[in-house]
């Protein structure tokens, strides 16, 4: 981890080697640390090479979906006649979730390259980065590489000399969690409410503008440029488990541990180690009780599933959870896990754009049930009523966000049911925040 | 969180005008310079109507709130209807549809900072401020404090907005060292 804490050596930084190092947000502290030479490179290269290049790294989403980031590329037909946009989602809002903040306030350059080159990629000339309205300080940062960029012909009409136009534009949300959905995001670009779109048609056939776009996540672009240099192969061997999941991923850590931080390791590595070792393990006195390893949206992991897990996008899976955006949320045993579920609940509740029934009524519903029942006023019937609504909220909406609300409770009261019947039942024993309350 | 209803109080500017069009005493936002820095930005989008957050964001730098004429004026320059850019404003939580206290701070409560003593920190600004609810400006007019959804800085807990200023790692011992170096 490069800030605030010094790397581990147990971690692999290749989008956070200069984090924490002042000198790399400036455009020459940047080039000094051979910062545009992967877009020089990719400017002298055809598009379709460039798509090939990203494929064969087996590069992936990395702001939840992990969709692979070559093939969402080749959808973008060439030559159309029609303008092609990009978008990169800096719309990060996921609970757990700060890593996209750490790239663009310690390495703002390498976001505006890898937005140039994906431009270049997709045949747009024109990038948006969406960034949330609460980055106060990521957007001094972003906008001042923009400025850069520009006044060094990096960007604009005649990018680094070749001739081809490149703009990248950076955009203030306004707060809303749901615009970091992709479609939402495009709506709300456009001047609208943030509300999500239905699919198809999908962006790369009419996206923002009615027109052929394409939408990464901060850390996919930053990561193409080291790509980019190094070589598909390159970034395909760093892979310690499954071979679908390649290069490195940054974690946010956050909750009750010791080192909270972000941190970059190689997929595939050994979840246990990663809490244990690098993160410093539980507080004094304390022990962990449960991880949501990838952003509030994904199911809750017991420690016995954490600690079986190698951490990439199968490994997740196989272990009863998903690795999402890579937000871990580490909750110990002085927590109430009914409390830390009704929370998160709440903020869907606040999320939620309120276009499909049952989002807007589940969100709601659900919070305040769980309340109730935090409040020692439930009762075993309201478990079974959660439940109900949960299957009601997933797979039943226009974008994920209902189905975000239902998964913690899905599997927090399969996983942790005690401390719900517990609380019903009158009993404060669970814990020692219960106990206190 | 949303600032709507901040304050609880009438405000005598918002009296006089409920409907759209402009009040005859406001003042237009998009003059000299101001308007230079618009058609810049309308410049990087293909149609008038994606200038709408930025627009919307320099009504509210100039003028602290984001009133019904400042609506009715960014539907103006804009060329859309002061109830569609009402329908827009009332979506994001950061636009405030009524004039805030001068200091408005908002902490971070969701689940991550919740779990590292986020509730104290709200107990500790609401204590040291005077306001006493979240929401309700302390009896000075200075400050208001609300809970705010995940500011993205979970590491850090507990994130704490001030207006534009974002701090990181704050604890309830640390809030009057903040609230003093406020001027």
């Amino acid at each position: 981890m490069g800030y605030p804490h010094t790397s581990h050596q147990r971690e692999t930084a290749v989008l956070s080697q200069y984090f924490g190092d002042e000198e790399a947000r400036t455009l020459d502290g940047w080039k000094k640390r051979g910062g545009y030479q992967a877009l020089e490179k990719a400017l002298g290269m055809s598009p379709a090479d460039i798509v090939n290049v990203v494929k064969e790294s087996g590069l992936r989403g990395r702001g939840g979906a992990g969709f692979p980031t070559g093939m969402k590329w080749s959808f973008m037909k060439p030559g159309d006649g029609k303008p092609h946009y990009l978008c990169c989602n800096a719309d990060e809002s996921e609970p757990g979730t700060f890593k996209d903040r750490e790239i663009m306030r310690w390495t703002p350059h390498a976001l505006v390259e890898g937005c140039a080159i994906g431009a270049y990629a997709i045949g747009a000339e024109t990038a948006y980065i969406y960034i949330r309205g609460e980055f106060t300080e990521p957007l001094i940062w972003m906008e001042r590489a923009v400025e850069e960029a520009y006044a060094a012909g990096i960007l604009g009409a005649n990018s680094m000399g070749t001739g081809k136009r490149v703009d990248v534009y950076v955009h203030k949300g306004a707060g809303a969690y749901i615009c970091g959905e992709e479609t939402a995001l495009m709506n709300s670009l456009e001047g609208r409410r943030g509300n999500p779109r239905i699919k198809p048609p999908f962006p790369a056939v009419s996206g923002v503008f009615g027109q052929p776009t394409t939408i990464n996540n901060v850390e996919t672009l930053a990561a193409v440029c080291p790509i980019l240099m190094k070589g598909a192969e390159w970034y395909k061997s760093m892979c310690l488990s499954n071979p679908k999941s390649t290069g490195t991923k940054l974690f946010s850590v956050c909750g009750n541990l010791r080192n909270p931080g972000t941190y970059e390791v190689v997929m595939g590595f050994p979840f246990k180690d990663f809490l244990y070792d690098l993160c410093g393990g539980p507080l004094d006195g304390r022990r962990f009780k449960a991880v949501i390893p990838g952003g509030a949206s994904v199911p809750i992991q017991t420690m016995e599933e954490a600690e079986a897990t190698l951490m990439d996008y199968e490994g997740f899976v196989a272990q009863g959870s998903m690795l999402g955006s890579g937000g871990v949320i580490v909750i110990d045993d002085a927590q109430s896990m009914v409390r830390v579920i009704a929370r998160l609940a709440r903020f869907f509740a606040h999320e939620s754009c309120a276009q499909c029934t049952q989002c807007r009524e589940g969100t709601a519903w659900t919070t305040k049930i769980l309340e109730r029942i935090r409040d020692g006023q439930g009762t075993m019937e309201d478990l079974d009523t959660l439940l109900s609504i949960a299957d009601n909220m997933t797979g039943t909406t226009i974008c994920v966000l209902s189905d975000s609300c239902a998964t913690p409770v899905i599997s927090g009261i399969k996983k942790f049911r005690p401390e719900f019947e517990a609380l019903i039942h009158g009993k404060r024993v669970h814990s020692v925040m219960a106990a206190v309350a | 969180m949303s600032a709507r209803g901040v304050g609880g109080r009438e405000s005598p500017d918002m009296a006089s005008h409920d409907g759209p069009g402009h009040n005859s005493s406001y003042e237009p936002v998009f003059a000299g310079k101001t308007r230079e820095e618009l058609d810049t930005l309308l410049g990087r989008y293909p149609t008038k109507m994606a200038a709408m957050l930025p627009a919307l964001w320099i009504i509210q730098r100039e003028r602290g709130w984001v009133s019904e004429d400042g609506m009715a004026e960014v539907a103006e320059v804009l060329e859309l209807t002061p109830a569609y850019v009402k329908g827009v404003v009332t979506f994001y939580t950061m636009y405030h549809q009524h004039p805030v206290p001068k200091y408005f701070i908002q902490v971070c409560t969701t689940s991550p900072c919740g779990i590292c003593g986020a509730e104290d920190v709200v107990k500790s600004f609401l204590q040291h401020t005077k306001a006493g609810e979240l929401g309700v400006p302390s009896p000075d007019n200075k400050y208001a404090v609300i809970e705010v959804e995940c500011l993205g800085a979970c590491g850090f807990a507990t994130p704490v907005m001030i207006n534009e200023e974002f701090l990181e790692s704050v604890t309830p011992d640390k809030v009057p060292t903040i609230l003093a170096r406020l001027p």
